[in-house]
């Protein structure tokens, strides 16, 4: 085991996939000679040579194309896309061709492509370089989507996306690569060496898709969350003293819908939290299945905890973020009065 | 499959990286003057040898010679040294504050200022502008006041952007300035709608539009000359080749194969390879795509080769890919000395006359900066009321954000308006 902040992590997977795995390639914009704009591919040129840590050309459509003709043409490549902002010009690319080749080919072509990306809020970055995107993926079928909170989740789950025949989106909440974040901006940053979710296995192991991590056990509420929400809602969980059950989903497709809706059964109570915008967010669809399998053992109605339906604004990040204030507010409501 | 470091891929290799001595030998160069002036109708395919070799005026000594001498006026050229200085004192200035934490972002423009300045000031003001984000010098050439591009950099209670946009990402509704977007590429294409729009209205305006040599591989580019070509839009592309895209050296985007200029008559497009360093190169370049657009002879791609001096960004560390001070070795030289000596040469400028010149305009950028300071930085003083970021999502908000702006005001509580 070893120190390893969520960048160190990510840098282990792709190092240990180009070790064991000579049909792994990386691509990207700035992400061979110079290691990536966050450094998650650092050395990995220098280690594995220019034909298979990649440079491109600032062209995200081209990249994602070219990652399925390689993927078609037995490699496996990992892309990655800068910013998940910067996602939309591939946007065709994986959603009308790489979200359904094996499918239209009735399963004689498919391309093992992941792509990875940074993605949330919490850095200054304005509305350009702050997108939570995921639901937007979530709702094409023949992708899967996968979103870690923590370094030794992201090593295993990266190390399962390479390794999956089919595509993946897997999205990086950027504001977790140095620390686990509570939310709030204020407080001094907490490096992941000081989180038993920082002590990272050197060697190859997966974290499996579908399967669902329950963070905290809890009687009281449920709270589904995942990336960048997961600690922010166990800090106002715990601030609030709530017997919180907190489920970091992990993957969103495949989902674990057997986790959640044991846990909100057993609660009775469910907050789901997400950075992303509300309005058509992943959370509806979480919501909806917990109607739909839960409904005759829920006490209160289900709260969303999330972004609002604006562009991320510069000046108000703090604002628009949904930190523990909303995460509380949201709490409040579904435990109802003392 | 073998594992091996070796394979049939051709990857292109930047010329000098770090610990390497700097080498610009790739740089195809043409001896100022050397290059004809086509006529303004003269048809695109019969403008190629225009997308290779390189347009310039000024020669070493400082003498304008050649036949793309723009033979402009004094006055002129000493607005354009003005500006061009301005632009790089500016972003001087900037480049610091944001190391103090005064702003979160910052990019400068540092060694393309002749690209901005030049081009802008040899179009009218009516022409509409599509920049990018390393055009300042269009705003400091459009008249646009130091204080209102330092209080979007500060996101403040005068920011034009209501505190939504990332630092450097301007706009001027009044002065013909397009809203700069986050995102590569996507305004050269807007620029060639605009440009349809005006002569679907029968206008003679036209819109100019940069973009780096980098971001020319996204496929908004290609949309650009393609809707330009089919409908001779009344259109300026100007491709700024400053040689790197962060840590991605030109040869990435194709320019090791082909000059950028040479995209141009592949779609049927006037294409000129300029001095971007050489001020009365890139205005005269500049004038001829102007008039050509204007009389509906076509759209024009300009590669404006220049050097991005500085980093990429404040986020970003150029000692990690380039080799140290290979600026001091690019064979174009620095903009604003080019003209500093042009003018030396005629006989109406002088090196007094520079500081006193580079002292005004250093006195005039600090006190912008106290006074846009005055109106709120990122940590102290007045703050945009939160409650805009739920407007003009929509022209009239609906009623999910109305009730989301209701939500946060009550979980922000009684600080409220503090």
């Amino acid at each position: 085991m070893a120190n390893m902040n969520m960048i160190q992590a990510l840098n282990s997977a792709m190092d240990i996939m180009l070790g064991k795995d000579p049909s792994v390639v990386l691509m990207g914009e700035d992400i061979g000679y110079f290691g990536g704009v966050f450094r998650a591919t650092e050395g990995l040129q220098r280690k594995y040579g220019e034909h298979r840590v990649i440079d491109t050309p600032i062209a995200e459509g081209g990249i994602v194309a070219v990652a399925i003709g390689m993927g078609v043409n037995g490699l496996r490549p990992v892309a990655e896309i800068q910013f998940a902002d910067y996602i939309y010009p591939g946007f065709d690319q994986i959603v009308s061709e790489l979200a359904r080749i094996r499918y239209r080919s009735a399963g004689e072509f498919y391309a093992p492509v992941t792509i990875r990306t940074p993605c949330g809020g919490g850095i200054r970055g304005g509305q350009t370089h702050s997108q939570s995107p995921e639901s937007i993926f979530t709702h094409v079928s023949g992708i899967k989507v996968v979103m870690p909170s923590n370094p030794s989740d992201a090593k295993g789950l990266l190390i399962t996306c390479i390794e999956d025949d089919d595509p993946v989106v897997f999205f990086e909440p950027k504001r977790l690569y140095n620390g686990p974040f509570d939310g709030d901006p204020n407080k001094p940053a907490v490096p992941w060496s000081a989180h038993p979710k920082g002590q990272v296995d050197e060697g190859h192991y997966t974290v499996p898709l579908g399967k669902a991590d329950i963070v905290r056990s809890g009687s009281a509420v449920s709270i589904i969350c995942y990336g960048t929400m997961v600690f922010v809602a166990a800090a106002a969980a715990a601030a609030m003293n709530v017997d919180a059950e907190i489920i970091d989903l992990r993957s969103l497709v495949p989902l674990d819908v057997d986790t959640i809706c044991t846990s909100v059964k057993k609660t009775g109570r469910c907050v789901i939290a997400h950075e992303a915008t509300r309005f058509s967010g992943f959370g509806a669809e979480i919501l909806s299945i917990i109607q739909e399998e839960c409904f005759w053992c829920l006490e209160a109605p289900i709260q969303r905890v999330t972004g609002w339906d604006t562009p991320y604004p510069h000046a108000f990040e703090w604002e628009y973020f949904p930190g523990q204030a909303r995460v509380a507010a949201a709490l409040k409501a579904v435990m109802g009065p003392e | 499959m073998s594992m091996t470091n070796k394979s049939r891929l051709h990857l292109p290799k930047a010329p000098a990286r770090p610990g390497e001595a700097p080498d610009f030998s790739y740089v195809e160069l043409s001896p100022a003057g050397a290059v004809g002036r086509p006529d303004v109708t003269t048809r695109a395919r019969d403008m190629l040898p225009f997308a290779v070799e390189l347009v310039r005026v000024l020669d070493d000594r400082g003498a304008a010679v050649g036949p793309w001498n723009p033979h402009l006026e004094t006055e002129n050229l000493q607005v354009g040294l003005r500006h061009m200085l301005m632009t790089r004192l500016y972003d001087e200035r900037m480049q610091r504050m944001q190391r103090a934490g005064k702003i979160s972002f910052y990019i400068r423009s540092l060694g393309e200022e002749a690209v901005s300045v030049a081009q802008c000031m040899a179009l009218r003001p009516a022409d509409m502008l599509f920049p990018g984000y390393r055009n300042q010098g269009v705003h400091i050439a459009r008249g646009i006041a130091l204080v209102d591009m330092m209080c979007q950099l500060l996101s403040n209670t005068r920011d034009m952007c209501k505190g939504r946009q990332l630092p450097v990402m301007y706009h001027s509704k009044a002065g013909n300035i397009f809203s700069i977007s986050g995102n590569l590429a996507t305004q050269f294409p807007q620029a060639v709608g605009w440009a349809m729009a005006a002569a679907i209205k029968g206008e003679d305006h036209l819109a100019a539009t940069w973009i780096g040599e980098g971001s020319s591989a996204e496929a908004d580019f290609h949309h650009a000359l393609l809707f330009a070509s089919v409908y001779q839009a009344p259109v300026i592309l100007n491709v700024v080749n400053n040689q790197w895209a962060i840590s991605t050296f030109q040869g990435y985007a194709g320019g090791e194969q082909r000059s950028f200029a040479a995209r141009g008559p592949g779609y049927g497009i006037a294409g000129i390879r300029v001095d971007g360093n050489d001020f009365l190169a890139v205005y005269a370049v500049t004038q001829w795509a102007a008039e050509r657009a204007r009389i509906g002879a076509g759209p024009t791609l300009i590669e404006l080769v220049t050097y991005r001096v500085g980093a990429h960004s404040t986020s970003d560390d150029p000692s990690r890919y380039r080799a140290k001070n290979d600026h001091e070795h690019w064979p174009l030289g620095d903009p604003i000395l080019r003209l500093k000596q042009h003018l030396i040469a005629l006989g109406v400028w002088s090196d007094a006359d520079h500081q006193a010149l580079t002292a005004d305009i250093e006195a005039r950028v600090a006190a912008s900066w106290k006074e846009a300071t005055s109106f709120g930085t990122m940590n102290e003083g007045p703050r945009l009321d939160a409650d805009l970021m739920f407007e003009d999502v929509f022209k009239e908000m609906p009623q999910h954000l109305k009730r989301q702006q209701a939500l946060m005001r009550a979980e922000r509580g009684p600080e409220r308006g503090s």
